[in-house]
């Protein structure tokens, strides 16, 4: 065969076809058949009529939403008073910032878990808090490194302009830096919302016995229950669609790539 | 004057709560403390036990080599892929770019249940053959490494390829020589990327490992579950020597990263 650079892809899309593709359309299947492997909607009504599970979504949902405005709540001021300040070694502090990005979050979790455990006595008293707390912990450098990347990058003569024209700080900030940080901040949020309602093991680790949305897709693992776990996958495969949808306009282009490398 | 003290505190608060934890555990692991709080004398017990145990050291060795063997298919890969999608037409080039969104965006637990499914479940592979663990991580790492290569593409001189295949270098040569050396630090962040994401892996592992194998992750969620002081303890110790290792990786990284710049200014004659 004649050597051409496009063959080249060749491995990579057959493997994606194989191990991306296929394996979302047989969970496809799996959750639209039972056990015998006849076609039945018994997977999609049992989720949506159990009051256990809808309890999960919106509880899921509650968990995402809490984390989501922590992390946003402490990073946008952090991040903003690091990109505006007049240091010099800003991409030095950037970097303690997310620095513990890169240490195993079981073991952020177990320190976590170990000065809680100090502090509240017993942890199974606040399974909610103590799950916001943790998940916040977790992914908080997701949210702080976009945001501040999007301000720094912001031009200062638009604030000069601002106040130029008459305006006062507070709203130089709320009508200019603020909506220029918007997709900095659809970033962050992207990046924290998602996990938040899947990622259950922060949960489990601090002894929490509160179900999100990921959990139920573990218990049906443990229990050899395919059909059922595959729906719970799909269901939140829909919401990550919809959530993708929903903000994938206004992402920044570093937010997965560059984010993720910083 | 308030405004002066007060906006660095936030700042330094939020970093309080990111490392307190950390050091404070960091603190305790060299003492015989097992609990928070306890006052008790010093002691390298734990980095002796995290040292020693068989079943912690396989457990770490383990990991790193399935991190690095990972992120070198999923960088193999990823590179190649990038390259091919490129050079091919706009309607080839942005499915792959699209699939290759999938395992990015997707949470890592659909990801993870979904490779189990077909793998063990439907083609009945077993999971002690480590086959379908290797898989799913480079399903995990390798779309990143073909998004960090990809736009090194798209910034390289493409005139280049051409001189070179002008000069009478075969297309595989002038792809090696040429276009390789243009996208290499792509190649090499891809990589390193690779690398954390498959060390900090929880779902996809706990999904598709052996059941007799584990990595740093599922071993520590397994371990807070257990009631085996000695082991928790130890992995106190873990715990302060990865965060050490993690400081020395981004000091070593700034280093090198001031002297290329360095060089490049006197390259420049600035």
């Amino acid at each position: 065969m004649k050597f051409s650079r496009k063959t080249l892809g060749i491995p990579y899309a057959v493997f994606l076809v194989l191990f991306v593709a296929a394996p979302l359309l047989v969970l496809f299947y799996y959750a639209f058949t039972n056990g015998q492997g006849q076609f039945t909607v018994q997977n999609l009504t049992d989720f949506f009529t159990d009051p256990n599970t809808l309890g999960t979504l919106f509880y899921s949902l509650l968990i995402a939403a809490a984390t989501t405005a922590l992390c946003l709540l402490l990073a946008y001021p952090a991040a903003y008073i690091l990109a505006t300040s007049r240091l010099k070694a800003k991409s030095v502090i950037i970097m303690i910032f997310v620095m513990p990005m890169w240490i195993n979050f079981s073991l952020r979790i177990t320190a976590l878990k170990e000065i809680l455990t100090v502090i509240e006595g017993n942890l199974a008293f606040y399974p909610f808090l103590n799950s916001v707390i943790g998940m916040t912990y977790d992914f908080l450098p997701f949210m702080i490194l976009p945001i501040y990347n999007t301000i720094v990058r912001l031009d200062g003569s638009l604030i000069e302009a601002a106040k130029d024209l008459g305006a006062n700080d507070r709203q130089a900030f709320f009508r200019v830096t603020l909506p220029l940080s918007v997709p900095g901040i659809v970033s962050g949020v992207s990046m924290v919302f998602l996990p938040a309602m899947t990622n259950y093991v922060v949960l489990d680790m601090l002894y929490n016995n509160t179900y999100i949305m990921g959990s139920l897709i573990g218990s049906y693992f443990s229990a050899y229950n395919w059909h059922g776990g595959s729906m719970i996958a799909l269901v939140l495969l829909g919401i990550i669609c919809l959530f993708t949808l929903l903000t994938g306009g206004m992402e920044t282009e570093d937010a997965r790539t560059g984010g993720a490398l910083l | 004057m308030t405004k002066k003290i007060v906006r660095p505190l936030i700042p330094i608060l939020v970093l309080v709560f990111l490392y307190a934890p950390i050091l404070i555990l960091a603190f305790y692991s060299f003492t015989e403390a097992t609990q928070i709080g306890a006052v008790r004398a010093f002691s390298l017990k734990n980095y002796v036990t995290l040292f020693t145990t068989e079943e912690l050291r396989n457990m770490i060795i383990g990991t790193i080599l399935l991190a690095l063997g990972s992120a070198f298919i999923a960088t193999i890969l990823g590179t190649l892929g990038a390259i091919g999608a490129f050079y091919s037409k706009k309607r080839i080039s942005s499915a792959i770019s699209t699939v290759n969104q999938i395992p990015v965006i997707n949470a890592d637990v659909v990801t993870g249940f979904s490779i189990c499914i077909l793998l063990v479940v439907v083609f009945g592979i077993a999971k002690d053959t480590f086959v379908p663990l290797v898989i799913g991580h480079v399903v995990l790492s390798a779309p990143f490494v073909y998004l960090s290569v990809m736009p090194k593409l798209k910034q390289m001189d493409s005139s280049l390829y051409e001189a070179a295949l002008d000069l009478g270098a075969t297309p595989a040569k002038a792809l090696f020589r040429v276009v390789i050396p243009q996208i290499f630090s792509g190649v090499i962040s891809g990589f390193s990327l690779a690398i954390t994401l498959s060390l900090d892996d929880y779902f996809i592992a706990t999904y598709t490992k052996p059941a007799t194998f584990d990595t740093i992750s599922t071993y520590v969620v397994n371990a807070t579950k257990g009631s085996q002081t000695n082991i928790k303890t130890a992995l106190w110790a873990l715990s302060t020597v990865i965060f050490v290792l993690v400081i020395l990786l981004v000091i070593g990284m700034n280093f090198s990263a001031g002297r290329e710049e360095g060089t490049e200014r006197r390259r420049k004659g600035v």
